[in-house]
């Protein structure tokens, strides 16, 4: 008589994704608020030409400074261009930067901060110093001396926020990898033969996914900010391209009395979008880091 | 005690060498040659021989090792050549603007510290209540709102307020008074900026107090401390604040450091001549000698900030001291 024995790694023990996401959303509320604010500001940024009323970058010269009206829900700017518009598009402006600033440096930091654990001795201790350095300078300074040197403009902008990331997020990732370095199956790896990329690779960065992924949802959210100070100090994104801060250079402190939603609204699309990315961080790291919870 | 701090002003040492050699490279990236833009900028032709002076005046013909122990050597002794844009001494240029983002810094801090350490242990010691939401609401607004923008409103707000009471809408003064010339002109012109850093600065140390007070109180020396039948004042003042403290000073020193960041942006906002709005400038006139002063500047700044708070830890934290 043949029995049929079920291969134990054929069994996932997890409950089903649907239910895995509606217990998120039942005990974080706030998470879940976020991530739903992050979901909205993506789709608008996804389908900008389907929502955007009007062209961006059209100067309607009979229509500046106009209030908030049926024509112009958020009114127009100085030039007569729909700002509902140009929100919409500065969307996709903040998700590209943001996305592509933080997943780069995120997963340069990841590889680098796990590789300094595990090589460890002098290797680890010239990383760790290299790392100090470049952490010294503040992300906003270091930005704007790579811009000085790359020029501005949406694909430097992205290289001069990526940079100050990159120690940011291998100082944190190296604390956990440096505990994942110690079990049993990295040794079995190493027994077995197995290189330093495939152990890093393959052993040792899925187990650093919980901090990274906690340091990457932050690191939205800082590009967002830092991407919207580089543009308002005109020294990021550059006309005609619509991103939030640049709608705040110029027009904004110049009608700040007479039309003051120029003013207003891009302020509340950056508070809203970072809002969103750090809510759902927060619930994200009291999910994954059960330690933290209740602080 | 002696070596403690001996140690830690040795340790800051490689740091800035690091950071003066990371600076130097940066600057040294710049695509072209650097007084080609100077002489030609506004697509002129110029002189070889002039081409060859400034080459000379700025010492690129020199090999790079040379210029950079120079650097270093000037760096030493604060003196960062000429800035290429004014043709005035770097550290004059500087020295001149420091003194208004110093006040701002310093002002941000004192507004930050007085809001967040109350409001962030009210919040702890009274979790989940509708006040622990409202402050944490405050301070998740804050780290979510650019500075910049905080201060757009609230030079709109101003305006628009102060039209409203007076019939003439009010603007902070523009020129820089010193504090101790005229008090109440130079409060008018650094106390809203200084507000409106200060709140993201408030939000973030308000997040730490919240969650190194609740960590705290979880404690077993303040169970004992209550079981011996102390009053909830001397608990939290003398046991749990004291020893949350640590995490706290650090953030707030960490904060402080990167407060010149955070100036670079909003002294553009109220057109303040600071020393982060001579950053701008740098930057926009490709004045690297400035710009890499004023990197330098930054990087001391974060450093001998940390030396500080590190000294510090050793008078709060005996173990530290004694370790």
């Amino acid at each position: 008589m043949s029995t049929t024995v079920a291969d134990p790694d054929a069994i996932d023990l997890r409950p089903p994704l649907l239910s895995r996401i509606l217990r998120f959303c039942r005990r974080q509320p706030l998470g879940t608020f976020g991530l739903a604010l992050v979901i909205l500001i993506a789709i608008t940024g996804i389908f900008a030409e389907e929502l955007a009323p009007y062209n961006p970058t059209a100067n309607d010269f009979a229509a500046m400074t106009e209030a908030p009206s049926i024509d112009h829900w958020l009114g127009t700017d100085q030039f007569g261009r729909d700002l509902l518009s140009r929100i919409i598009y500065g969307a996709r402006t903040a998700l590209i930067v943001g996305l592509s600033s933080a997943f780069v440096g995120g997963s340069l930091g990841l590889v680098l901060g796990v590789g300094s654990a595990y090589f460890g001795g002098m290797i680890d201790m010239i990383m760790q110093r290299v790392f100090d350095i470049v952490m010294a300078f503040p992300l906003i300074i270091l930005a704007l001396a790579i811009v000085s040197i790359f020029g501005t403009g949406v694909q430097n902008v992205i290289i001069a926020i990526t940079i100050p990331l990159i120690p940011r997020c291998a100082r944190v990732v190296r604390s956990a990898a440096l505990v994942i370095r110690e079990v049993p199956y990295v040794d079995a790896a190493r027994a077995c033969g197995f290189g330093a990329p495939r152990i890093i690779l393959r052993h040792m960065v899925p187990n650093v996914m919980a901090p990274f992924l906690i340091m990457v949802t932050a690191f939205v959210g800082q590009a967002i900010l830092a991407e919207a100070s580089l543009s308002y100090l005109g020294l990021g994104v550059q006309e005609p391209v619509p991103a939030w801060g640049l709608m705040l250079q110029g027009g904004a402190e110049e009608y700040a009395s007479t039309a003051p939603w120029i003013a207003i609204f891009p302020g509340v699309a950056i508070m809203l979008s970072v809002l969103g990315i750090n809510l759902f961080g927060d619930a994200l790291r009291d999910t994954l880091d059960p330690k933290l919870r209740d602080r | 005690m002696y070596q403690y701090i001996l140690k830690r002003v040795l340790l800051t040492i490689p740091t800035l060498i690091g950071a003066a050699a990371l600076v130097f490279l940066l600057m040294r990236l710049i695509p072209g040659d650097i007084c080609l833009v100077r002489l030609g900028g506004g697509g002129a032709s110029f002189d070889p021989k002039a081409l060859a002076a400034c080459h000379a005046e700025i010492g690129v013909d020199r090999p790079m090792i040379v210029q950079f122990l120079e650097f270093m050597w000037g760096a030493a002794r604060l003196d960062f050549g000429t800035s290429m844009w004014s043709g005035k001494p770097v550290i004059t240029e500087i020295a001149a603007r420091l003194p208004i983002s110093l006040e701002i810094a310093l002002l941000a801090t004192v507004v930050a510290v007085s809001i967040a350490i109350p409001l962030g242990t009210i919040s702890a010691l009274k979790q989940n209540s509708w006040l622990d939401v409202l402050v944490r609401v405050f301070a998740i607004g804050g780290i979510a709102t650019p500075s910049f923008w905080i201060g757009i409103v609230s030079i709109l707000l101003v305006l628009d307020i102060s039209g409203a009471i007076t019939g003439h809408p009010w603007m902070p003064p523009i020129d820089y008074v010193p504090l101790w010339k005229d008090p109440i002109r130079n409060l008018s012109m650094v106390m809203l900026p200084a507000l409106t850093v200060g709140y993201r600065y408030a939000a973030v140390s308000m997040r730490m107090t919240r969650s190194a007070m609740l960590e705290v109180m979880q404690e077993d020396y303040i169970r004992t401390a209550r079981a011996k039948g102390l009053i909830n004042k001397l608990i939290i003042n003398r046991h749990a604040l004291k020893n949350a403290l640590l995490p706290i000073v650090t953030l707030i020193g960490i904060e402080f450091a990167f407060l010149i960041g955070g100036l670079v942006v909003t002294e553009q906002v109220f057109n303040l001549n600071g020393v982060g709005r001579l950053f701008v400038q740098a930057v926009q006139n490709q004045d690297y000698t400035l710009t890499q002063a004023l990197v330098m500047l930054t990087v001391a700044v974060f450093v001998f900030t940390n030396l500080a708070v590190d000294l510090l830890y050793g008078w709060l934290d005996p173990r530290i001291r004694f370790n």
